[in-house]
């Protein structure tokens, strides 16, 4: 079961991925790990450093993707945001939290783009 | 588009207050944010309008939504605002199209599945609704028979969200209503017709052996409007006597009628079919002597809800076993008593209600009940029939203008009334009715409608031009046995019993009656 929701979730951020480079995002770093947790993807965009969650569903059984983006994630993202930045050793850049849904429903995908989701 | 206004009512007391709903959807991960001070039961609209959007095969926007209610500094209550809501979600997220500007109202709470149910308040909220030029109104089908009460608003009944967003948008919605096969089936449920009482159970004088004096009191009470107070021992039968006081009463007249529709709607949930004949026959309202001062006069929280006065209003307020009410719920009669409204004042604002009443009160003679009963020894102390007494105050007896001793009926008395004529309610209520219209001709061109809302100026002028009649009155004020108070109450009460025996002017009998009538000032002495 792990392992599928795993594909699944590899799935979704590589077609985020190709997303963002269509749209001239350049792509920074993928799946940061540290001890606080995961990065998804970060991406740079002009001057801004963009780091972005995605979350990818098989159908809206369980509600819209967006819906699991919790609080809690979100504060998370931002320790997340900013222990990157400090291994990085990036001093004071503009930021940006997005969010990216990926819906597979019926064999079609669909991706959603929201910016500054905080 | 990403914003949508509606509006609805607020209401404080009867008075409303317009409500506009905005609807905000912005790119932001989804929540819902409901803002302008909601209470706990607003608050949970949001659970309630999401499930009913997503389950009437609308889609719940997956965006941040954000609603404020206007003004935002008031704050607001119940859940008559869901539909309001709904609509304001569904036109903000482009799936209905409204009627730019400020003409409809919508009230109603929904449902999870969508069905529209009925709110407290559509009555008082749509003649608000009217005079602030709203044009158009939306309510459950469960509210409909009353809200048809309001002319000059165009009023539809809505069952579920999806007929509800088929008659607000202009464009057409691909959802198909689920409620209208119900409402092919079975009509309105609501009718106004279908509460009538049934016969069995109604109420007649002709029920009573004897007390034919305590009923005629009742009918010149019946006629002026008059407050009436019964004394006697247990079991004389004034509680019987005070039942009976509706079927002699005069239907409400329209704008009456459609006050206590309002105040009925507050009080209750769309429950107007349980007013017999469309709301026009006369409301009888009978508390129990533990009441408190909130439920009789009203008040309560978040907002001020009607009592039982005004649950009484243009009709008859009974209260059994009157020396034992609270005091202060018995003397927080006394304005409502000379007003006719009472307003309710807390610190989030005053609620206005009306509360013209007929007082009709009971009481035993003493604690034990046999004091100056033949045959029976009062066991009370003087103390004690001094407390009981001192438990109507005397401004308050100073407002009852009939006052009568109840006695039991001895065996002779109930062997003669069973062979004489007896008083029938429908006899009566005739008698009473062409009263009322004798004293409206009297009154025609005054701003009094009843006797017993007369002028002392009035009422002095009337004495002067009758001499005759009035020198037994004027024999007792100038002996101190009444007060000039009590002279124009004694007089209100002659004009009522004229009414009632047809006489076109006061006549000395009259006079004599009502100083009859009036009784002695120490109440428990009568």
């Amino acid at each position: 079961m792990s392992n599928s929701k795993h594909i699944l979730g590899h799935y979704g951020e590589t077609i985020a991925t190709d997303f963002l480079k269509s749209i001239d995002y350049e792509i920074l770093d993928r799946n940061w790990r540290c001890s606080i947790g995961e990065l998804d993807i970060v991406a740079k965009n002009g001057s801004t450093i963009v780091f972005i969650e995605v979350k990818t569903r098989n159908g809206r059984g369980y509600g819209h993707p967006f819906e699991a983006v919790t609080g809690d994630k979100i504060s998370r993202i931002r320790r997340l945001a900013a222990a990157w930045l400090a291994a990085k050793e990036l001093g004071s850049c503009p930021i940006r939290l997005d969010a990216i849904s990926v819906l597979v429903e019926s064999g079609r995908v669909s991706v959603e783009h929201l910016k500054q989701v905080f | 588009m990403q914003l949508a206004k509606t509006y609805s009512i607020s209401l404080y007391g009867m008075t409303g207050r317009a409500i506009e709903i905005e609807a905000d959807i912005s790119s932001n991960l989804p929540g819902f944010v409901l803002v302008g001070l909601p209470d706990a039961s607003l608050q949970e609209a949001s659970a309630r309008v999401r499930a009913a959007i997503t389950n009437t095969g609308f889609t719940w926007p997956n965006r941040k939504v954000t609603v404020n209610l206007s003004p935002a500094n008031v704050p607001k209550s119940g859940s008559g605002f869901d539909l309001a809501i709904a609509a304001a979600i569904l036109a903000a997220s482009g799936q209905i199209e409204l009627v730019s500007g400020r003409s409809s109202i919508a009230l109603g709470e929904l449902a999870l599945d969508g069905q529209v149910k009925p709110v407290p308040g559509v009555l008082p909220a749509l003649r608000e609704a009217q005079r602030m030029r709203f044009r158009r109104a939306l309510v459950p089908r469960a509210n409909f028979a009353e809200a048809q009460l309001i002319s000059d608003l165009d009023v539809s009944a809505v069952g579920c969200l999806v007929c509800f967003a088929g008659k607000i948008s202009v464009a057409e919605i691909s959802q198909s209503c689920q409620c209208q096969t119900e409402l092919a089936q079975g009509g309105q449920e609501d009718s106004l017709a279908s509460g009538s009482l049934p016969s069995e159970t109604a109420l007649d004088f002709f029920d009573v052996l004897g007390q034919q004096s305590a009923i005629r009191a009742l009918a010149v009470a019946a006629v002026g409007r008059h407050h009436a107070l019964m004394v006697g021992p247990p079991g004389a039968g004034k509680t019987m006597l005070a039942e009976r006081m509706p079927t002699i009463l005069p239907p409400l007249d329209d704008a009456t009628a459609v006050d206590l529709a309002s105040i009925r709607s507050l009080v209750r949930l769309g429950q107007f079919s349980l007013i017999p004949d469309g709301g026009q026959a006369t409301p009888f309202c009978a508390p129990h002597h533990s009441v408190n001062q909130t439920a009789m006069i009203g008040g309560g929280n978040p907002v001020p809800r009607p009592g039982q006065i005004s649950l009484a209003h243009g009709g008859v307020l009974f209260l059994d076993e009157a020396p034992e009410f609270s005091l202060l719920t018995l003397e927080s009669l006394r304005e409502p008593l000379e007003s006719g409204s009472i307003s309710i004042s807390r610190a989030s604002g005053t609620a206005v209600f009306p509360a013209r009443f007929q007082l009709i009160m009971a009481a035993n003679p003493c604690p034990c009940g046999y004091r100056d009963v033949p045959g029976k020894t009062c066991t009370c102390s003087y103390a004690a029939r001094a407390r009981y007494a001192s438990k109507l105050s005397g401004p308050l007896l100073d407002r009852i203008d009939i006052r009568i001793r109840v006695d039991a009926q001895t065996k002779a008395a109930r062997l003669r009334a069973a062979k004489s004529e007896r008083y029938s309610s429908l006899a009566l209520r005739q008698q009473v009715a062409e009263a009322r219209k004798a004293s409206a001709e009297r009154l025609a061109g005054t701003p009094w409608r009843f006797n017993s809302e007369v002028s002392g100026q009035f009422l002095r002028r009337l004495a002067t031009e009758n001499p005759s009649a009035t020198a037994i009155l004027e024999r007792a004020l100038g002996s101190g046995s009444i007060s000039m108070r009590g002279f124009d109450r004694c007089m209100r009460v002659a004009l009522s019993i004229a009414d009632l025996d047809a006489k076109p002017v006061l006549d000395a009998t009259c006079v004599a009656e009502a100083l009859f009538l009036r009784g002695a000032s120490d109440w428990s002495a009568l």
